[in-house]
């Protein structure tokens, strides 16, 4: 029987779920990272329960708190103490590794943000707006249509002597121009350069657009796997840029740490525990005729009961409405 | 002759108190949805600006309704909206509706060229009545403005969430039954004080927040995803300059006091922008300076994508944010319904905006220690 308290930070993104356990002196003891296929719901479940199976049955888990785009859907699931969004728990997390960082970059599956961290206090921030050019998901598929895996990416590009020019502003552009330098000859790794190249120019003209990048950097989010991008981050900037270890479960490991400091605050937990995440969970969607808009509402069942409604706009499904946001203004 | 006019946040109310007053016959067009919102995708061209889409879409909900004139608001500036009333009146003739467009705007030759657009659009109306009836009209929008700002106010104290919702919801239902412009003035006083009896968290000391940027944009809820409502729920208090009450005062009413502030407001940004640039750019920089020097904690500016006065402002916010060291956070709208994104920006705007003021408390703390 270990007496030892456990939080566990939960990260439910467009790409992929992170699972942090991390003890009660900040130190991860666990990890899980994977894609989430479109399907939350199961893949969450199936992630608990093998994170639960990994660590065996004495680790009690004191504390939950979630984050990324599919937070809602989480925090009804595993009823968590904090929902917080992505940048907060990014920053808390960055700040409790690397107290004097000055610039946080994060390049996810979807987004790309920029956090600018002044006398250790988030002070600004920024996400890729309307385009999705400079985020992993384009690295992905540039790696498919290239016929590499986007693991061996980043060392195929470190390779590269003479990286040729590929147009970054808009994924369309640079397919067609790689397709161009391709049937140039260009070897593959050069191409590959000219890509990370690329990403690095349209991720500082659009999300770095007008912020001040000073050093101490981190980069992290799953792209920072990518040597590639590492290294032409460091070309372009002239500094130095570090790579926390867990950088690809920092969303996650910003919320443990919020949780921790929430359920020490308030004295007990809203985890539902582990043994429920075998209950049936089902989502039902309908849409509202009660009015021209004609929300869909989302309607989150637990075997039979109903844990949550949202997706209304005038309030009326959403019963559990008034709990979400008093989580939402703690921490 | 039934007449109609496109959206604006609550800009029906003192149309409806005019028209009533003039015994002109209206349609309000029902509230802005997604179906609104289709129409207008499907019939305007694609690089039109958002504002432009979802008028189209109220004014054909109306048509359908029985509506047969429509009056829109114009205005001189030199942005796309001075295009507006043409660019309509040929998509609604494409579309085959044989309908009039009458434009309002502060007209180069005067109040007497305005006279006579709203002789064209008053039935039979005498001078005396028309007078009136304007008169009265100018009183409801000053106190629908008013009532608004109450609602701002309100909603981030109030102890039992969702009070001040439910109170404006029900207004707004009650508002579209009732007839004439003193029964819409009872009806507000009424809201007024209903809204001022709500239990309220008055020693709190909300982190404020400024909105600045395109007029439509700021007023109408649907294309703003309901930000006033989202920040006041968190907890933030929201400062609006930009009101239909505001236009209608700089634009058609003779109210010296409320010019010389708004000229003021303007002039004293001139060290980043000195003149109009078309749309409301020179007032998204000015507010912003303005907002600042009031001691906002923060200030969001919104613009529909592609408004190109308020991409100029946005290029001049960073100067503004960095001289006066307060944070600006820019946020574009478009025909989005995936309001996962927004949240997330607002949430984490709002969650910088505290840790910002605590960090200045901590500081001012520390210099009364010293003493």
């Amino acid at each position: 029987m270990s007496l030892e308290k456990y939080y566990l930070g939960i990260d439910v993104g467009s790409v992929s779920i992170n699972l942090v356990l991390m003890n009660e002196r900040q130190k991860i003891v666990d990890k899980l990272y994977v894609r989430t296929e479109g399907k939350p719901i199961p893949i969450l479940k199936k992630a608990m329960e093998d994170l639960s199976l990994r660590n065996g049955e004495n680790i009690k888990i004191s504390g939950v708190g979630v984050t990324g785009s599919g937070r809602d859907l989480a925090a009804v699931m595993v009823g968590a103490d904090v929902i917080k969004n992505e940048i907060t728990a990014h920053g808390v997390a960055v700040l409790t590794f690397y107290p004097d960082v000055r610039t946080v970059i994060e390049i996810g599956g979807q987004d790309s943000k920029i956090i600018i961290i002044r006398n250790g206090v988030v002070s600004d921030f920024a996400m890729n707006t309307v385009c999705a050019a400079g985020t992993g998901s384009f690295l992905d598929r540039q790696a498919a249509r290239l016929n590499i895996p986007i693991e061996e990416f980043g060392e195929m590009a470190l390779r590269s002597k003479s990286p040729v020019r590929i147009a970054g502003r808009c994924a369309v552009f640079a397919e067609s121009d790689m397709v161009h330098k391709q049937q140039m000859g260009c070897p593959p790794e050069d191409i590959i350069r000219g890509l990370c190249e690329a990403l690095v120019r349209n991720y500082l003209s659009n999300v770095g657009k007008g912020k001040e990048i000073l050093p101490n950097i981190v980069f992290q989010g799953g792209v920072a796997a990518n040597q590639g991008i590492r290294a032409a981050f460091e070309e372009a900037l002239g500094y130095e840029v570090m790579v926390p270890e867990h950088y690809d479960v920092m969303g996650a490991i910003g919320v443990a740490i919020l949780a921790q400091k929430e359920v020490e605050r308030k004295g007990s937990t809203s985890f539902r525990g582990i043994e429920n995440m075998k209950q049936d969970f089902k989502a039902r969607t309908f849409e509202c005729q009660d009015c021209p808009n004609s929300c869909e509402i989302v309607e989150f069942k637990a075997d039979d009961k109903t844990l949550a409604r949202w997706g209304d706009r005038c309030g009326k499904w959403a019963m559990k409405i008034e709990e979400k946001s008093e989580l939402r203004s703690l921490a | 002759m039934v007449i109609t006019f496109p959206h604006m946040g609550k800009m029906y109310i003192p149309v409806k108190a005019l028209f009533d007053e003039l015994d002109v016959d209206i349609v309000i067009p029902p509230k802005i949805s997604k179906k609104t919102l289709e129409i207008g995708l499907k019939t305007c061209p694609e690089m039109a600006c958002l504002p432009l889409k979802i008028n189209i879409g109220n004014y054909v909900e109306s048509i359908k309704r029985g509506a047969d004139t429509i009056v829109l608001s114009g205005s001189c500036g030199p942005c796309r909206f001075g295009y507006y009333g043409v660019v309509q009146k040929e998509i609604l003739r494409d579309l085959g509706y044989d309908v009039e467009i009458v434009i309002l705007d502060p007209p180069r030759e005067g109040i007497k060229e305005f006279w006579e657009r709203v002789k064209k659009i008053s039935g039979n109306s005498s001078l005396y009545k028309g007078l009136r009836a304007i008169n009265k009209a100018f009183k409801v929008c000053e106190e629908t403005e008013k009532l608004l700002q109450l609602v701002l106010r309100q909603r981030c104290r109030e102890v039992h969430k969702g009070d001040t919702d439910r109170i404006f919801n029900r207004f707004e239902e009650k508002i579209r039954k009732v007839k004439g412009a003193q029964a819409i003035l009872d009806c507000i006083y009424e809201t007024k004080e209903e809204l001022e009896n709500i239990a309220v968290d008055n020693k709190k000391r909300p982190i404020k927040v400024g909105i600045v940027g395109e007029i439509y944009t700021i007023i109408e809820p649907y294309v703003n995803l309901e930000i006033e409502k989202r920040l006041g729920n968190m907890g933030v208090e929201v400062h609006r300059e930009m009101s239909v009450d505001g236009w209608v005062k700089f634009h058609l009413s003779p109210d010296i006091k409320f010019r010389r502030r708004q000229k003021r407001i303007l002039e004293e940004a001139k060290d980043y922008l000195g003149l109009c640039i078309g749309g409301h750019a020179w007032e998204t920089v000015a507010h912003t300076l303005n907002y600042s020097r009031q001691g906002m904690d923060g200030i969001i500016q919104l613009l529909p994508f592609g408004c190109m006065p308020e991409i100029v402002a946005e290029s001049i916010l960073p100067t503004i944010a960095k001289d006066e060291n307060i944070p600006i956070m820019t946020l574009v709208v478009d025909e989005l319904t995936g309001e996962a994104g927004y949240q997330t920006r607002l949430e984490a705007f709002v969650d910088l905006l505290h840790l910002e003021r605590s960090r200045k408390e901590n500081e001012f703390g520390k210099v009364l220690s010293w003493n």
